[in-house]
């Protein structure tokens, strides 16, 4: 095993550089790496940039922050591309929410869960059965999310999640998050399978971030009388602490963006609701849902969604990244 | 480098296939290539000789059964003939009509005369609008108990409004003499998805309740009320019913009819409670007065027929066409509208043919399909 | 792990075990000792069960799908189309060839141009420019897809579009495309990372030149790991729909040109499968479910195959 540093591979010594051939090969194949490896701005900003001005004359007939802010939505069914001519209503708002209140359930439910099953594979479990656990938990992430949504609406719900939210309700239906009537789809049972979706990319980063904690650090508290428990919770847990709040991030920015199991389970309406029984719609789920029939004033409107669902994960993501970077790269983040 | 020269060979074989996919591109009217499956069958070589490929987009609420008759028509009528139906929707549908990017198109709104002049200036020559088909929306219970309910459109409406929360309200107890109603809650599941069978749904209340033109009106996607369900298209409504009790819905009838739901029976403009029967969708269709353009909506409807339906348009151009697009476009119109096949196959499907009266006058509006070119 | 603390309570306070000095270990000075041992076992039984809680949900998925689907699956499921969804004899034929084409088209798009700038980042990049591309590309691993089907349509589908092509597969693997580059491009940066410099040094004294380099020595050496990779990359993007619906629109009908017309896919196939009243058609969205999540998982098995070689070779 070589030894791995982030430090740059050196150049040739410039003594070599002698034929004319190489000299102009050479610059040449580094310009061409040099733009691809720029053409990620190029792309980045074509995106904001198309999107952004597909959507512009909503922001200008609802203003930018009315937009956000509106809670209603009734698309119009002008062709013109004039905010003037445009008959509908955006109010973003019921979708935001929507799309926070899931990826916050999910997130609750996920982190601790996969907090545990990371300490597990990488402290408790026999050392020849860390490999099979972690393909099994990741194979969970091989499971497109269609498959998830045609589980959660004909079994998942019907057998599992309305008789617990029957439960949930006649228990705690008092308080306002409990709140009935009990319908089966909406914000829980959305995020719930949410939740399940996102287990295996936090839980892989988790590890990652948990496997790279020094070994000497845990033997000295071992030293010291420390239980395993205690090992984790004192060391291990402290200065992974950074690189934690960045998989859930990342795992956060993950719950946002799905869109067709949400779709299938939010029980999309256009309204919001501050219990968590009941339906909504997300932003990425009002887009799939809606462009199918969507005239052309509705498309615009769906652009608009859009753009604000990126705004969304890109504060999500940069915050993630940077929390991550941190701790120094993590191996594997980018995978599945 | 071992892995070069398979990276050639697939460079090379895909650009091969942009380049088939170029070569095969045809006239402005039908670029489409949906190739057809399965068209190699024994009895299928009949046909007259049409041999080409139109495409046409729009409206989803016929797609299942466009996509039945084009499968019958192309496999078993016109083996030669390719038709590509794309389900976009309809506003998709019209744009694409009117920006000339497909062969027809189909909505289950009308073209306005503003969209039809817009039409016209966009080709130098006139639209056709016919309609072909008509089909019904029924409302669903998940309580079996409840087949055969009576309601009208003012309860439908308040029921959906949520002002009606219970079945054994006195609106639905007046409506249902003889019913024993259970004290339960109603629940109202809503199509969430923009879609052709939500217009038709609440065109019905539109025209027939002034409250709910008032705050809900007619389109293919609404602000519902509070308490309602949203379910993701036909499937997705028939889950929330299946699994709520006191749930009720609406869906369209072929999808009803297939998946065996309870359903209730609607009190037409007659005062007619009539059962959501196939007969009674094409009684609807014979009781819709249409004028000879052809703009009209369905509502008012009495006699024998079942109120809460709707129809599809299909769109041509009287110029543009070349000479096969044309036969394929008249030909398979004529089949679809004329041939019993193609009425048996909408009856399987849970749509109804036009009356023999309107398919006469249909016939003739599709022979002016490139008519004045 | 080296360090194991046995804990059994027999052995806890048994006497007076002093080290050698006199010193006594901190575990029985301290007085709350069995405190702390309780809430070792209970911890570390929620970590067990924890580790069983996450199995059961793809236990139950797997199950759902394999009943479900297997019935739907047979020859006719791979060679014939579904006109309607009404028919027995029908299949996902149009959907398995367009989103081999779909896919097709995406590997050739995100796999050359993640491959460059990987070798970009390692070889080349320095300084900011450098750290922005990476930090980018990270920040592109987390758009949404649905976004990504946005922009496309906006770019090649509606009214407005710039490069007008319409519904298309190319569309389609141009969206799924931008969702493979940053991961192509992340996990092939640590796969070249991994070369030796020695690698390259020894390249350089044969008289080289760094393009040579790395196209000889670097790229060869890392191929594994970059195939690895890549897989992964093509098994998230085979089994996204939501961009999809928004650029390939879907088919039910084979479907052969790649830049015009509207193409199926499978993940497409299913979700219009399952959401209709007849039942051979929800049948056989199960049985594309079923070949749906074995196309993904024999990606990821073949990946990590390719890549525990590829660890055994650096």
């Amino acid at each position: 095993m070589s030894v791995i540093t982030d430090q740059q591979p050196q150049d040739p010594p410039p003594g070599l550089r002698s034929r004319t051939r190489r000299r102009v090969a050479d610059p040449a194949f580094r310009w061409f790496v040099t733009l691809t490896g720029t053409s990620v701005f190029i792309i980045l900003a074509a995106m904001v940039v198309r999107t952004t001005t597909e959507a512009w004359p909503i922001f200008q007939h609802q203003g930018f922050f009315g937009f956000l802010t509106g809670d209603r939505w009734v698309s119009g069914g002008s062709r013109s591309d004039d905010p003037a001519d445009f008959t509908g209503v955006y109010g973003a708002w019921p979708f935001i929410y929507g799309t926070m209140v899931t990826a916050l359930i999910a997130i609750v439910l996920a982190l601790p869960l996969a907090l545990c099953i990371a300490f597990y594979i990488n402290q408790l479990a026999p050392r020849r059965l860390r490999k099979p656990l972690s393909y099994t938990v990741e194979m969970l992430a091989a499971v497109p999310s269609i498959v998830f949504g045609m589980w959660g609406l004909f079994w998942l719900v019907p057998n599992v999640l309305r008789p617990f939210f029957t439960w949930l309700e006649s228990w705690a239906g008092g308080f306002f998050l409990f709140e009935g009537p009990v319908f089966g789809p909406g914000y829980l049972a959305a995020g719930i399978v949410l939740a399940i979706m996102i287990l295996p990319i936090i839980t892989a980063i988790v590890r990652e971030v948990i496997a790279v904690n020094p070994l000497d650090q845990q033997n000295a508290a071992y030293a010291l009388g420390a239980t395993r428990f205690e090992v984790m919770r004192k060391v291990i847990l402290p200065s992974s602490f950074s690189g934690i709040v960045g998989a859930s991030m990342l795992g956060l920015g993950r719950a946002v963006g799905e869109t067709i199991a949400v779709m299938m389970l939010i029980g999309s309406t256009k309204s919001w609701d501050s219990s968590l029984l009941q339906r909504g719609d997300s932003m990425a789920a009002l887009i799939a849902s809606l462009f199918k029939e969507a005239t052309p004033e509705g498309v615009r409107g769906l652009m608009a969604i859009g753009v604000a669902l990126f705004l969304f994960t890109m504060v999500i993501n940069v915050a993630a990244r940077l929390l991550v970077w941190r701790i120094g790269r993590v191996a594997g983040d980018a995978a599945v | 480098m071992r892995n070069w020269r398979a990276k050639t060979a697939a460079l090379a074989a895909v650009s091969a296939l942009a380049l088939s996919a170029c070569g095969s591109d045809s006239d402005s009217n039908g670029d489409g290539n949906g190739g057809n499956g399965g068209s190699g069958d024994a009895a299928a070589s009949e046909g007259s000789g049409l041999s080409g490929t139109v495409t046409g987009a729009g409206a989803s609420f016929p797609d299942p059964l466009f996509q039945e008759w084009i499968a019958e028509y192309t496999q078993q009528v016109e083996p030669d003939v390719t038709i590509n139906y794309q389900s976009v929707g309809s506003g998709a549908g019209v744009e694409q009509f009117i920006g000339q990017s497909v062969a027809f198109g189909s909505s289950e709104e009308y073209l306005d005369d503003e969209a039809l002049e817009e039409a016209a200036g966009a080709r130098d020559c006139s639209a056709v609008q016919f309609p072909v088909v008509f089909g019904a929306v029924v409302i669903a219970f998940n309580d079996e108990a409840l087949d055969g309910l009576v309601l009208d459109a003012e309860t439908i409406a308040k029921i959906y409004d949520r002002e009606i929360t219970n079945y054994n309200d006195p609106a639905i107890a007046g409506l249902n003499p003889d019913m024993d109603l259970p004290d339960q809650e109603i629940l109202p599941v809503h199509r969430s998805d923009s879609s052709g069978t939500t217009f038709v749904f609440s065109n019905y209340l539109d025209k027939e309740v002034p409250a709910w033109s008032d705050t809900y009106g007619a389109s293919k996607e609404l602000e519902w009320a509070d308490g309602t369900l949203g379910g993701d298209g036909n499937q997705g409504v028939a889950q929330g019913i299946s699994q709520n009790p006191g749930a009720l819905g609406y869906v369209n009838q072929s999808f009803a009819l297939e998946a065996g739901l309870s359903v209730a029976h609607v009190v037409n403009a007659d005062g007619e409670a009539v059962a959501p029967t196939l007969e009674a969708t094409s009684a609807a269709s014979e009781e819709a007065e249409v004028p000879e353009n052809f703009q009209f909506t369905i509502d008012g409807i009495g006699g024998e027929g079942y109120p809460i339906a709707g129809t599809n348009w299909i769109f041509t151009y009287t110029c543009g066409y070349d000479e096969a697009t044309t036969d394929i476009l008249k030909g398979f119109w004529t089949w679809a509208l004329e041939s019993e096949r193609a009425d048996e196959l909408a009856n399987e499907l849970g749509y109804a043919p036009l009356g023999d009266e309107l398919t006469e006058r249909v016939l003739a509006e599709v022979e002016k399909t490139n008519s004045e070119a | 792990m080296s360090a194991t603390s046995d804990l059994k309570p027999a052995e806890r306070g048994a006497g007076e075990r002093t080290t050698p000095t006199g010193h006594r270990p901190l575990r029985e000075t301290q007085g709350n000792a069995a405190r702390r041992a309780v809430a070792n076992r209970v911890a570390l039984t929620v970590l067990t069960v924890a580790m069983v809680v996450a199995v059961i949900p793809l236990v139950l998925i797997l199950f759902k799908v394999a009943s479900e689907g297997l019935a739907a699956v047979g020859w006719n499921f791979f060679t014939l189309d579904e006109p309607t969804y009404r028919v027995e004899e029908a299949g996902y034929r149009a959907g398995f060839v367009g989103t081999a084409y779909i896919m097709v088209g995406a590997i050739l798009m995100a796999i050359p141009l993640g491959l460059a700038t990987a070798i970009y980042l390692v070889e080349y990049g320095r300084g900011r420019l450098a750290s922005f591309v990476r930090f980018f590309t990270d920040v592109m691993t987390g758009i949404p897809s649905i976004f990504v089907g946005l922009f496309v349509y906006g770019l090649l589908i509606s009214s407005g579009a710039i490069f007008h092509t319409g519904f298309s597969a190319f569309a389609a693997s141009l969206a799924i495309a931008i969702i493979m580059l940053p991961i192509v491009t992340r996990s092939s940066e640590e796969m070249l990372k991994l070369v030796p410099d020695e690698w390259r040094n020894a390249s350089y004294a044969l008289g080289a030149s760094k393009s040579r380099t790395v196209l000889t020595t670097v790229l060869p050496a890392a191929a594994p790991g970059l195939a690895t990779g890549s897989m992964l990359a093509v098994a998230r993007g085979v089994g996204e729909t939501a961009p999809l619906i928004l650029t390939a629109l879907g088919s039910r009908y084979l479907v052969t040109t790649y830049f015009s017309d509207a193409q199926g896919a499978v993940p497409l196939q299913i979700h219009s499968g399952a959401m209709q009243p007849f039942e051979a058609g929800v049948e056989r969205a199960w049985g594309g479910a079923l070949s749906l999540f074995v196309i993904v998982l024999l990606l990821v098995v073949a990946a990590r195959f390719v890549g525990s070689r590829a660890n055994k070779l650096g």
